[in-house]
Order: structure tokens, then sequence, then C-alpha cells
């Protein structure tokens, strides 16, 4: 198929950026949207164009690496993917695609398609985690069952790949889903309780240092999420902080 | 903003407010409600909400910086929002994703704060005046000629009318959304959220109806 | 004589981790503050040692080419962690874990690093469910194990198919806590390009700043090296697009040695190729294997109609079907290990039976364990003459309920439906046994230089069990590494800061700069994908699944071509001083163009079937084995260790012979 692509293109931080055209023909229908980029980075290598600079790395749907704002949605039209399991078999011959990095203000554009998500980083340092050493001594691993009701939740909140497609289709570009997600995750269980209330604050004043904007519920997120990460999340959280705000 | 300097906090003060005036728009409506049977009924109620201190001077300040507090949280919050996208996208498709009410509570509230506006001139000066500033005699029988007079004018039945739709409108994505802004998401939720469906539009409907009662008995 | 030095500790096999950890030097905590460590690569290992190092109090530097450390490729490890816990009191053991490690890697890996391995396993699960990793649990709470791989026993502990990617945010954490604490100090978005040597020993390293192209020195005591396998060599492989050699191939060209390049593991259940512009492939869980019938058509001609579209697996008779791994290997059937079965599919493809468009796929059919299952759930579920497709519908309620997220993603990706027509499949390079040789203690030829990981040799011999690289880069990181690290740096208490600014910084940043300028100035004509793709094609046909002498001649001589053309032609758009991911790839392609000839150099010298290197020249020649790898544990019962002098072609083998004094060699037999 032939098509037309608009890319924003962006040479660094600084500058301007604008969407250029760009053409690309017989595309495979069994080609993947990033191979798709492949191609055209190619050809534009061979026409002395500097190639479209664009975040990847597993191509398998799990490093989280992978971005893009596909014809206005996240990692593109198709439900439960990222950008990189996104096939051309999604479009049509002739078709015009839109292709922008994701946008919020804490994700500012590095070049290109390439977005800025050391935020997301930032807010893992200042509560994501257990603090537990590796000492070989820990209790063993069975000391502390665990209901298998928590435990398949918690792992439904740690599937998030942090990849920021929440952030950027949230018209207030809004990190809730991102944080709840954590904050769920070892709310869940036994022993994330014991700095749950210290980890929620935290998180969300780092969340809200960061320039994140406030969830409205729109619930654009969680259909979104190429994991599906649930709204819940967002309320566990909440309850959490409310929970830790009257403690103290 | 002091307690409001979170985002969560903001998001649940945005909540209890919301939840606050949805229980006062049950209450306005009842008495409203009371006219279309029963003129004698409707003086009775009135007059004690207009002359009670107790909802005179507690409740109505509080309903008053219920609503301020409401609008002027949700101006704040829309500008910070404005501020944390940065850069819009050139082509976004929001539909994909979320609902219209979801996307434009700005807009709806906007639509309702301009009606509160004028039901202010409409109803709560003209209130404030002949109790408070004019100090006219109280006649426990004037309101239910008062309130049939304004419905008289087709134009402002009309503006009251589209400013209940939007009320539906902020109402189906606000009710819902206050709960879960309050931690609010379980088994429940499901159930809330057909409720909150069902409030939001039969209470503005109520509304409505009444409004075109007045209008068309005239 | 060899001049590698195991440091392999003495007495029984059993004590030699404990006794060791008894008698080393250690650092006391006050001058741990002293001492600055660099760790680059954020993976499993190199994320665990991080967080493990800075938490005893060194200052540690990590280093990822990601714009996170929780990207590493380590997150797209599917199927579990093995750990000898014995939680389901089958018998397992530290001693069996060590025996079917050392086993399945076909007797080339050094039994005490992997009995160590075995003895620590049980800490990482510890460990990691501290950290507050959601691992799979039973109704009971506790955790829950299944089988993997063919070993006897349950001892894999998972998280839903995406076991690697919980480890590793648990590693992350770790670090995250540190780097809160100002303990680590984070460099995303930087890669190593070379590492810099004071006195012989490692002290530091050179890297790029891949936003602004910035070159940087980074000074330390000690340089771990955590950079993952090289299986991006064949240039389609299940690894990241991002995953490179770069940093281990530069230190060996500094004086590490490099070990058993030619140990490759080549897994049977990806998804084929679909075309040329194909930029990776993805890997299915072999569980697939269990339920899955392999098979191509018995006739050619079929899959010659079906190649060209013109005919459909499912018209195709169940007697004009060839389960050719039912009808070679009996005993075992679909469920031979992973070299075996994906050398069967390259010869039946090769040999023209292939069955999608490129002639390169194999069929994996549920239809039987549809049925099987449907008729199953019939009975249990009362059903009296149940029609087809009740049957069918239950059946494929249970495919679902098993495998239903990788049915999913093959339906994603090959836009096909696996519960009505087959899957197909086909081989991909998966993981690289091979690496850096490193002693007892990790290190490497260098002082004060460290390899961990799938980056090292060490632990998995001439193959990998399933579930084994997460226990191995988790071992690494978490338990040994920050032991033995502390053994050389107790003599660095009173060094002092490394300064940056001498002459042997300024070398090393020269080469470093020169290469970069060389690429963004030369006028070439060809992109460094074209040379890549060449490369890659050379490695899989010749250096592939199946080598031999001739083979392995023509691939040195075809990959130098290559280098040489490379160096001329190659056309790198864009400026060094800013970001630009072809001239990130132009330096790592130009490595894999050296690494690709000492991998051929090293499978060209072991003559010999060991694991995932298959020589032909070295099968069983007669009886009911015809065929089949045969290992020579005479000749090559030796990890080769190559010295790095110039050309890849002229480096020098060394041999570290290897002892199994606690285990009998055996032949692999799956007939």
């Amino acid at each position: 198929m032939n098509l037309t692509l608009k890319i924003w293109r962006q040479k660094g931080p600084q500058e301007k950026g604008k969407l250029v055209d760009y053409k690309v023909n017989d595309i495979s229908e069994h080609m993947s949207f990033l191979e798709m980029m492949d191609v055209l980075n190619e050809q534009l290598i061979n026409t002395e164009e500097e190639p479209v600079a664009f975040d990847h790395d597993c191509r398998e749907g799990i490093c989280g690496m992978c971005s893009m704002y596909i014809n206005g949605e996240a990692h593109g039209p198709d439900k439960g993917i990222t950008t990189c399991q996104l096939h051309m078999r999604s479009f049509k011959d002739g078709d015009t695609i839109y292709i922008e990095p994701f946008r919020a203000a804490a994700f500012p554009v590095i070049k290109d398609l390439v977005v800025d998500r050391t935020s997301f980083d930032r807010i893992q340092q200042s509560g994501g985690f257990i603090s537990v050493n590796t000492s070989g001594n820990t209790q063993d691993a069975n000391a502390l069952p665990i209901s298998k009701h928590a435990a398949d939740e918690a792992m439904d909140a740690a599937t998030c790949i942090g990849c920021g497609a929440c952030v950027a289709t949230c018209k207030n570009s809004s990190a809730m889903l991102f944080v709840g997600a954590k904050v769920s995750q070892y709310a869940l269980l036994p022993q994330g309780k014991v700095e749950a209330a210290d980890r929620v604050m935290n998180m969300v004043h780092q969340m809200d240092i960061e320039g994140f904007g406030n969830c409205t519920n729109t619930g654009a997120c969680e259909i979104e999420c190429p994991k599906g990460i649930s709204l819940e999340n967002i309320a566990r959280m909440n309850r959490e902080y409310l929970k830790a705000s009257l403690k103290g | 903003m002091g307690i409001l300097s979170s985002s969560i906090a903001r998001k649940v003060a945005m909540a209890l407010s919301a939840l606050f005036l949805v229980f006062f728009l049950l209450m306005h409506v009842s008495v409203n409600l009371v006219s279309v049977f029963s003129e004698e009924a409707f003086n009775t109620a009135s007059h004690f909400m207009g002359t009670n201190p107790l909802i005179q001077f507690v409740m109505q300040p509080i309903l008053i910086f219920g609503v301020v507090f409401h609008f002027v949280l949700g101006f704040i919050l829309e500008l910070k929002n404005k501020k944390a996208v940065g850069v819009s996208y050139a082509k976004n498709n929001g539909a994909a994703n979320s609902t219209w009410m979801s996307r434009n509570m700005i807009y709806s509230g906007l639509a309702i704060l301009a009606f509160i506006v004028l039901h202010f001139i409409d109803f709560w000066f003209p209130e404030i005046n002949h109790k408070y500033i004019e100090v006219l005699p109280e006649d426990p029988t004037r309101y239910y000629h008062e309130l049939r007079e304004k419905f008289v004018n087709p134009i402002r039945v009309g503006a009251y009318v589209i400013a209940f739709v939007f009320l539906i409108l902020h109402l189906l994505h606000g009710f819902q959304s206050a709960f879960q802004s309050m931690g609010m998401n379980n088994k429940y939720s499901k159930g809330l959220k057909t409720f909150g469906k069902a409030y939001a539009i039969i209470i503005p409907l109520l509304f409505i109806f009444i409004a075109l009662f007045h209008h068309f008995t005239h | 004589m060899s001049v590698l030095d195991s440091k392999v500790p003495e007495g029984p096999i059993k004590d030699k981790w404990t006794t060791y950890k008894d008698n080393i030097n250690l650092v006391n905590p006050a001058n741990k503050r002293n001492i600055d460590i660099i760790v680059v690569g954020t993976g499993l290992a190199g994320g665990s040692a991080a967080a493990t190092l800075a938490e005893q109090g060194y200052n540690v530097k990590a280093f990822c080419y990601q714009d996170s450390p929780r990207r590493a490729h380590s997150i797209a490890a599917q199927g579990g962690i093995n750990a000898a816990k014995n939680y389901m009191g089958d018998g397992d053991s530290n001693y069996r874990l060590f025996y079917d490690t050392v086993k399945g890697g076909d007797y080339r890996s050094r039994e005490a690093n992997v009995h160590r391995l075995a003895e620590v396993s049980g800490n990482i699960i510890d460990q990691c469910v501290a950290q507050g990793v959601p691992f799979a649990r039973d109704y009971g709470g506790l955790l829950d194990n299944r089988s993997f791989g063919g070993v006897l026993v349950s001892r894999t502990f998972y998280a839903k198919g995406q076991t690697g990617q919980q480890l590793l945010l648990g590693a992350y954490s770790a670090m995250n806590r540190q780097i809160a604490r100002g303990k680590i100090e984070m460099f995303n978005r930087h890669e190593m390009l070379d590492v810099v040597k004071v006195d012989g020993k490692a002290r530091g390293i050179i890297a790029r700043n891949l936003i602004s192209g910035e070159i940087e020195r980074h000074s330390a005591h000690a340089v771990v090296i955590a950079t993952g396998g090289y299986g991006n060599v064949y240039f389609l492989s299940t690894n990241a697009m991002g995953s490179n050699a770069t940093a281990a191939w530069k230190i060996h060209k500094k004086g590490a040695y490099f070990a058993n390049p030619c140990y490759t593991q080549i897994h049977p259940t990806c998804i084929p190729r679909s075309g040329d512009y194909q930029s990776k492939l993805t890997l299915m869980s072999e569980s697939l294997r269990n339920d899955g019938r392999i098979w191509v058509p018995a006739n050619i001609e079929d899959s010659k109609a079906i190649q060209q579209g013109k005919l459909k697996p499912t018209e195709i008779a169940e007697e004009n079907r060839d389960y050719y791994l039912e009808r070679k290997y009996p005993a075992f059937g679909n469920l031979v290990p992973r070299d075996v079965a994906s050398r069967a599919a390259k010869e039946l493809c090769d040999a023209g039976y292939g069955v999608n468009a490129t002639g390169e796929a194999v069929y994996l059919d549920f239809a039987a364990a549809i049925e099987r299952y449907g008729n199953e759930q019939a009975k249990i579920h009362g059903h009296h003459n149940p029609s087809k497709e009740k049957i069918t519908a239950l059946g494929e309620g249970v495919i679902e309920e098993k495998y239903g997220n990788l049915f999913q993603m093959y339906e994603k990706i090959a836009a096909e439906n696996p519960y009505k027509t087959p899957m197909m499949i086909y081989p991909a390079t998966h993981y690289t046994m091979g690496g850096v040789w490193v002693d007892y203690n990790l290190m490497t030829t260098v002082p004060g230089l460290y390899c961990i990981g799938e980056a090292n040799f060490s632990d998995h011999g001439a193959n990998r069990l399933g579930a084994s690289a997460l226990m191995q880069g988790l071992a690494d990181g978490y338990f040994v590494l920050p032991y033995t690290i502390g053994d050389y740096l107790s003599d660095d208490i009173r060094t002092g800061k490394i300064a940056t600014d001498t002459p042997e910084f300024d070398a090393v940043e020269k080469e470093v700069t020169d290469r970069i300028n060389f690429f963004v100035n030369n006028k070439g004509t060809k992109s460094v994908d074209h040379f890549h793709k060449r490369l890659g094609k050379v490695m899989w046909d010749k250096v592939g699944m199946a080598r031999n002498e001739k083979g392995l001649k023509e691939a040195m001589a075809e990959i130098k071509a290559i280098r040489e053309e490379f160096w001329k032609e190659v056309k790198v758009p864009g400026d060094a001083n800013e970001m630009n991911p072809e001239l990130e790839k132009a330096g790592r392609v130009a490595d894999f163009l050296e690494l690709g000839e000492l991998f051929a150099k090293d499978a060209l010298d072991r003559n010999e079937s060991c694991g995932g290197h298959y020589r032909e020249e070295s099968v069983v020649k007669e009886g009911e084995q015809k065929g089949e790898a045969l290992r020579n544990d005479k000749d090559y019962a030796y990890v080769s260790a190559w010295e790095y002098k110039g050309e890849p072609s002229d480096a020098i083998l060394h041999k570290e012979e290897l002892e199994f004094k606690d285990i009998e060699l055996k032949q692999r037999s799956y007939k």
C-alpha cells in the first residue's frame, strides 16, 4: 500500500518543530508499524535526508520504549498493544497517517518523536520500592503467605510497562494511572504495607512536582493502556492517599 | 494552596463539593416539584426556606461557598491541566477512548455557570432585595405567582431548558467521577454508575418538566 | 600451559562457596564510601549488582543506553526463574539443580560456578518476594511452581508470562531506592564506548551521551560489564533492537578474553519472518510444544502449493502430514530439546518443505490437543454424544486457558487464528551462552574489570536450560559479585579518586572520537542496516544451527570482506553532537562485524557437536542414534578463551580445561 505520513520533526529540545509530509510506497500489510518507519528511514538515508528519530527497543510490547501518537491515539488505533505491535494491516492504501510524539509538559521532546520520560523514573525513585537490602538472610519466601487474589491483583497492577501512553492520552497529561499502578502493587502486598503511607505521599508529591496534570476521570488512560491497567488503581491510590493524609 | 496543594487533595475537594451540589439539586427539585401539585404547599415551603434563619444564614452561605468553590477550583484545575499539557496534538481522536462529557466538563460547567448567573438575576437578587435591602413586607403567598411569571417568557424557558441539558451532560460524567475521585471503585461501582446516570438524567429532566409545565399552563 | 587461572577454591564442591566467603578480604563500611564502581547495563545482572553494591556503601555509577534502566531486555523473558527451593516436595535440591544445569549445558560449563549458582538460587526467590515481586501463588497463598524445559522437578517460579519483567522491575525498584539515596548515579541514554585501563587495571570508561552526543569520561576503582548477549550478530533475533556487544567487544580488545562465542541458543518456537523488511523475531514460550504437534507436508508438492498460497494446511489429510519430531524421536517427540527441534525444522525447510511464503516455517498444530481436551471436558461435564462443534469449543476453552495470551500475540502478529489453523513457527537466535571469560570471582582477564549475566560465559556451558538465564543474572548481581568484588577492592581503600585528566583517558577518548568522526564524515553509499543484514545472513546460513568446516571458513572470509566494505562504504547521516540513532548503530555493527568472525573461528576450532553448537562432521555415524550430535570429551572438554591480537582471525586460543569431579559425563539421547 502507499501512504502519506505527517511526521513531527524537531531537531532538538529547544528548536521549533513542525509536521512534515512523507510518502512511502509498497508497504506490506504484514509489516509492523515500526518496520514501516524503518523503510521510511532507509529511504531518507538514501536521499540524503536525516532519518526520523523514534524510541523503540524490544519490539515485542514489553520494554515500554516505543511511543508515538498515531492518528490521534497513543500507540495507534488498535487497543491493548504498543506501537511496535501495531501492524500495517490496520491501515488502508492511500491513508494519511499523523505521527506525533507523546505530548505532555512533563515529557519534553528530545528530538523528532523521542521524548524524555525520566519524570517517571523520578516518581519511582521517590518511593516506588520496598526498603529491603540484599543480604541473603531475608526470610523464606513462603514464610509470608499472600492470598492468591491479592497476588494476582498486585500482578495486574505491576504489568505496567511505563510507556507513558496514559499521560499522552490524558487530556490533562495526568500520570495517575502510572503512579496508581505502582502504589497499588505495593499496597496490595503485605511486604509493601509497612511503608505504604510514606510511599503514596512521596510519590504523589513527586508526580505533582514533575508537572503532570490533575485526573478528571475521563478513563481514556485505561482504554489506551497497552497493558489494560485498570482505573481501580487510581481509586486505590486516592484511598491510600486519603488514609495517609488523615493519619498525618 | 495549603490543604489543596496536592493533585489528589484537589481532586477529592472537587468531588466533595460536587456531591454537596448534587445533593442540593435534589432538595431544590423537590421544592420546585411541589409547585406543580399545590400552590399552597409551594408557598409554605418557599416561605420556610426563605425565612428560616438556619437555612438563610447557615445553609445558604455554605451553598454559595460550595458553588463558588466548585467553580473556582474547577477553573484552577483547568488552567493547571492546560499548563501540564503544553503543546497540543495536531490530530487527537479523543472519542476513541473517552466520552464527550468527560472531556468537556469545563464547557458544560461554564454553561451551567451562565445559567446560575441568570438564575440569580431572576430569583435570588430580587429575593435578597425584597428581604434585606428594601425590606418589603413579607407576604407568604407571593412565591408561587412570582415563579409562574418567570416562566411566561419563552426565551427564558428555552435558556432554562438548554442549561439543564448541559447539567445532564455535566452530571453524567461528574456523578460517578466524584466517587472514583474519593477512592471508590469496587463491586458496587457498577450499580452506582447506573444510579448516577439515572440521577444525572432524571433530576435535570424534572427541572425542565417544571419549567415547561408552568410555561404551558400559564 | 594455559595462562587462565579460574581461581576456583579448593575443597569439596558443596563447601567451596562458603569457604571462599569465609576467607576473602572485606572492605569495611567506612572505606566503601571512598570506592567508586561503574556498572554498565541495567538488566537483571547489572541492575541487581548496582543496587546491591550501593546498599553495601560503594558509590555506584550505572549506565544504560535505554531511556530508563527499567527497559533492559531482561524484561522480555517470559517463562520463569529456577530455584532449588523444593517447595513442591518433589525431591529437588541444590545438587539436582546443579546437575541439571551442567548436564543441560552439555558438560561445557565450570562445575564450581554452577554449584554456586544453585546454592544461591533460593536466596533469589526470598529476595524478590521481599521486594514485592508478585510471583504466582496457589490458593493457600504459597508460591506456585511449574516444570520447565524437560527437567524432572517443578522448580520454576513465575509471574504470569512476564517473569523477566517482574524481576527486572524488582531490581529497578532496588536501584531507585539507591538513586534516591544518592548512592547510585544513574546515566540513562548513555552508551559505553570503551574501557580505560591505568597500570593494567580497569579504571574507567568512555561513554557517549546519546542525547547530546557528548563524549564523557567516568572513572572508578572497578568496572562491571553487564550488557547482555550478542545474539544480534545474526541481525534477526529475539533480542531487542538496541541489544549489542559493544561493551563486551571493546573490553575484549583491551585484554579481556572472549570465551566460547560459538555457543548460541536457537529457540525453535518463534514467529517466522514474513519478509525482507523484518526487523526482529518474536519468541513464543516453548510451553506451546507441550500441546502442539509439529509437522510439515509429507509431499513436497503440497509444500510448494502452500508457499504459493494455493493450499491451506487444514486441507492436507492426516496421512499426508509428516510429524517429523514424533517420527524421528519417538521417546521425546515434540518435546526434544531446543537445539534438536530447531535443527530438524531447518533441515526440512532447507529441503523445500517449509510452509510460508518465505519457505521458512513449520506448523505447530493444536487441532489434536483441542480434540483431546474437548473429549476430556465433555466427559467431565457429562455431555453424552457431544457434537464435533461442542468438542472443539470445549477443547478450545482449555487451550485458551493455558495459552490464551500467546495465541492472542500470535494472532496480532500473524493475523491468523491459531485455534482454527495451525500456527507457523521457525527457530530464531535467542541467547548466547558464550561471552567474556571470567574467573570464579567473575573477573575478566583484566584486573578490576568484571563481567556478569549473559555477557559472561560462565554458567550455561554449551546450552542453557529454560528459566536459568534469569537465575544466573540475579545470582551474579545480588549474591556473587557483591562479595567477590570486595576481595579485589580491599586493596584500593587508600587509592583515592581516580583522576580522568590523565594520558590514559586522553588516549582512549581519542580512539572513541576518531571512530565517531570517521562515521559521520565518511562519504559512503550504504546504510548501516544494509551491512548488518548481510552479516546476519552469513551468520545464519553458515554459522547457524548446523555448521561445517567449509561453511565456517567461507563465513570468516565473507565476514571479513563485508567488514572491509563497511569501513569504506558505510553512510551515517547526521552529526556527532546530537541524538543520532544511525551513528549508534554504526558503532555496534562495526563491533558485530568483528565478533562474527571470531564466532566463526571458534566454531571452526570446536570440531565437536555440543549443546547449541552442531558440527556436521561430529555426528554419530551409525546405529539408532545415527546423525545425532556427538560430543567429544577427549579433545574438547575445555573452554575456548580467545585473546585479541588485531584481526579477529589472529585471535589466540587459550584453553581452560574443564574438570568434572562430581558429575559423570554422558551423551544425550532423545530417541
